[in-house]
């Protein structure tokens, strides 16, 4: 035998050859495992965007939907709302221009919204995930301070929120209600839980 | 066919065997004619106290899997179940919970030694790779077998670390989601982690002892001196300053076995919580996704690691603090794993080193426990800056040896192994 009538060169090709072909393959049969680890269809509707009919829902009015086990709040606010949100002094707030990644980009600011009107929140306490109340009366009762400029109160361990879901100072909660993604489908029906870019996908 | 001069039994069973499989010669190579270092101490009990725990926790592993049921609806009533119903259930669960805490304190312990003695220098390097890699699969594996018990702290924690994916730029959100299989840690999470915790990562930390154990039987064992017990031989080419691991080793780590199940045991019977460090208290509530415990801290294993990651609050370079974070944090680990490119001294062992590599592993080893501290604890303002402080020194420890390790003045180092 020894290397008698070797053909190098085509040796060298062969398992060159072989290497590349075995490589896809190896690469190839990877995709459906490492694809496996994707939410599951299942997991992918329970979690999918819901919409909501805003049509109905008068200035001063609140509406809650589910979205991924989780209330979320569709607020439209007055123009006698927004003022007092606005007119509230920064120093009462713990996040005045919510700095804090509570929300997605287009949300930011002192109104965390894309309209001024229409506020969206998930209804989870920030601190130990009760759900608030709705306060939207200036000085309610029962909210434990004067002085009351309308927003949530939760009744658990008294953290306050604005009507733009941003968290007052001394409170237990430590971050502004989160801000779910959404985007408005038409003027009367809002998309929860995907941002208008994302749709395309 | 092997090789033709290996050892064989004589006579018997053990000779046919021997002419089939290499079953004396493996015995040889690696137990009764493995030559180790005469002068090994307390710092090297832990190696075989590692592999001790490793059987207890598959034994004890193998057994709750018979009783304990991966879904979300049924897990934590599961667990109750092995606690309250099933014969015993509570001594095999209580085995390997403890046993998981004791896993990390043998092998903070042992990698311990590897600094001290510098069992990590040329050419023990992939001893120490191979190891590092076995910690690496450890710190997934108890982070996976935490969320099955699907209680508070069990469901919070993963959340919190699967999060940390997202961290990442670009790729971030959508990792995590595939890591956990859905847009929250739920069901399907645990179930996948199940599946890893039993089946995947055993296997892989398994493999990577075997690999751990032939590398370091390949080169032998470093020793308190830090010299080579190879380059001083007998006659038959026996090292002088070395005594066959079995029966002198064997029987010395059978007496810290007995020592360690002693405490173990007190652990298991006594502290099966291990004061709230080793089962946290919000675990004994079941997973609720809609309430976040007052405070979320990671395994007591684990803290030194979550320190550095909540110590980095501030953004540079236009990244995010968070993401930051996990940066430091995986380059914490990582930098272990470069450490024999990292020491330039010219001796291993800490005996024969200069005052400065002393300090620094004296530092190393205050920052490393600081943070293991602060890890626990709710994050204060002043904590924090300890935190990065501690950071700091952690770090310094690392960047700094190829310098101070050249540049230190060095003992001499004896000829044979003192005793």
């Amino acid at each position: 035998m020894a290397d008698d009538g070797v053909n190098k060169g085509r040796r060298r090709f062969l398992v060159a050859a072989t290497t590349v072909i075995g490589a896809v393959g190896a690469v190839s049969v990877a995709v459906p495992f490492l694809s496996s680890w994707q939410p599951s269809a299942r997991a992918r509707a329970a979690g999918a965007p819901v919409k909501a009919d805003i049509s109905k829902l008068e200035p001063g009015q609140r509406m809650v939907v589910e979205w991924r086990g989780r209330p979320v709040w569709i607020l439209d606010r007055s123009t006698e709302m927004i003022q007092r949100t606005k007119a509230l002094s920064a120093d009462r707030l713990a996040d005045p221009d919510s700095s804090k990644p509570q929300q997605p980009d287009y949300a930011q600011g002192p109104l965390r919204s894309i309209r001024p009107e229409i506020g969206v929140f998930i209804g989870i306490c920030t601190h130990l995930g009760c759900s608030p109340l709705f306060r939207p009366e200036p000085n309610a009762e029962g909210v434990g301070v004067d002085d009351w400029p309308g927003g949530f109160f939760c009744p658990c361990h008294g953290s306050r929120f604005d009507l733009a879901g941003r968290v007052f100072r001394n409170v237990p909660a430590p971050l502004n209600l989160e801000v779910p993604p959404y985007y408005f489908e038409s003027d009367a029906v809002i998309v929860v839980g995907a941002s208008e870019d994302e749709e395309a996908a | 066919m092997g090789n033709p001069n290996k050892p064989k039994a004589q006579r018997g069973v053990m000779r046919w065997v021997d002419e089939r499989f290499p079953a004396t010669q493996l015995w040889q190579d690696h137990v009764s004619r493995y030559y180790a270092p005469r002068n090994f101490n307390f710092w090297y009990f832990f190696g075989s106290l590692a592999l001790l725990v490793l059987v207890n926790q598959i034994l004890t592993g193998i057994w709750l899997t018979m009783s304990y049921t991966p879904t979300a609806e049924d897990a934590f009533a599961s667990v109750e179940y092995i606690m309250r119903d099933v014969e015993w259930g509570w001594l095999i669960r209580y085995l390997h919970t403890t046993g998981a805490s004791a896993f990390f304190v043998v092998i903070y312990l042992h990698m311990f030694r590897g600094l001290l003695y510098g069992s990590y220098k040329a050419p023990r390097e992939l001893v120490w790779v191979f190891g590092m890699a076995i910690y690496l699969a450890l710190m997934a594996e108890a982070f996976m077998g935490y969320l099955l018990p699907w209680g508070q702290m069990s469901y919070w924690g993963a959340q919190v670390i699967t999060s940390l994916f997202s961290a990442i730029p670009a790729i971030g959100p959508g990792l995590a989601e595939w890591i956990r299989g859905d847009y929250l840690v739920t069901g399907i999470t645990l179930n996948r982690f199940f599946a890893l915790h039993v089946v995947a990562l055993p296997i892989v930390i398994l493999a990577l002892v075997v690999l751990h154990i032939v590398a370091l039987h390949e080169v032998g064992s470093n020793n308190p001196d830090g010299i080579e017990i190879k380059d001083k031989t007998d006659a038959d080419g026996k090292p002088l300053d070395g005594i066959p691991f079995h029966p002198y080793y064997t029987v010395k780590d059978l007496v810290g076995v007995a020592v360690f199940l002693f405490v173990f045991c007190v652990v298991v019977f006594y502290f099966p919580e291990g004061g709230g460090y080793f089962i946290e208290k919000p675990n004994f509530e079941p997973a609720d996704p809609l309430q976040t415990p007052d405070h979320i801290a990671p395994v007591w294993y684990f803290t030194p690691f979550y320190a550095i990651l909540r110590g980095v609050t501030f953004s540079i370079f236009g990244l995010e603090a968070k993401f930051l974070g996990v940066v430091c944090m995986g380059l914490a680990i990582g930098l272990l794993f470069v450490l024999p490119w990292l020491d330039r001294s010219p001796v291993r062992s800490m005996r024969y080193k200069g005052w400065i590599s002393r300090v620094m592993l004296g530092l190393f080893v205050v920052c490393f426990s600081v943070l293991g501290v602060l890890g626990v604890l709710p994050s204060t303002e002043t904590r924090t800056t300890i935190a990065q402080v501690c950071t700091l020194g952690y770090f310094a420890y690392f960047l700094l040896m190829p310098f101070y390790t050249r540049l230190e003045k060095t003992r001499p180092v004896p000829e044979r192994v003192t005793d």
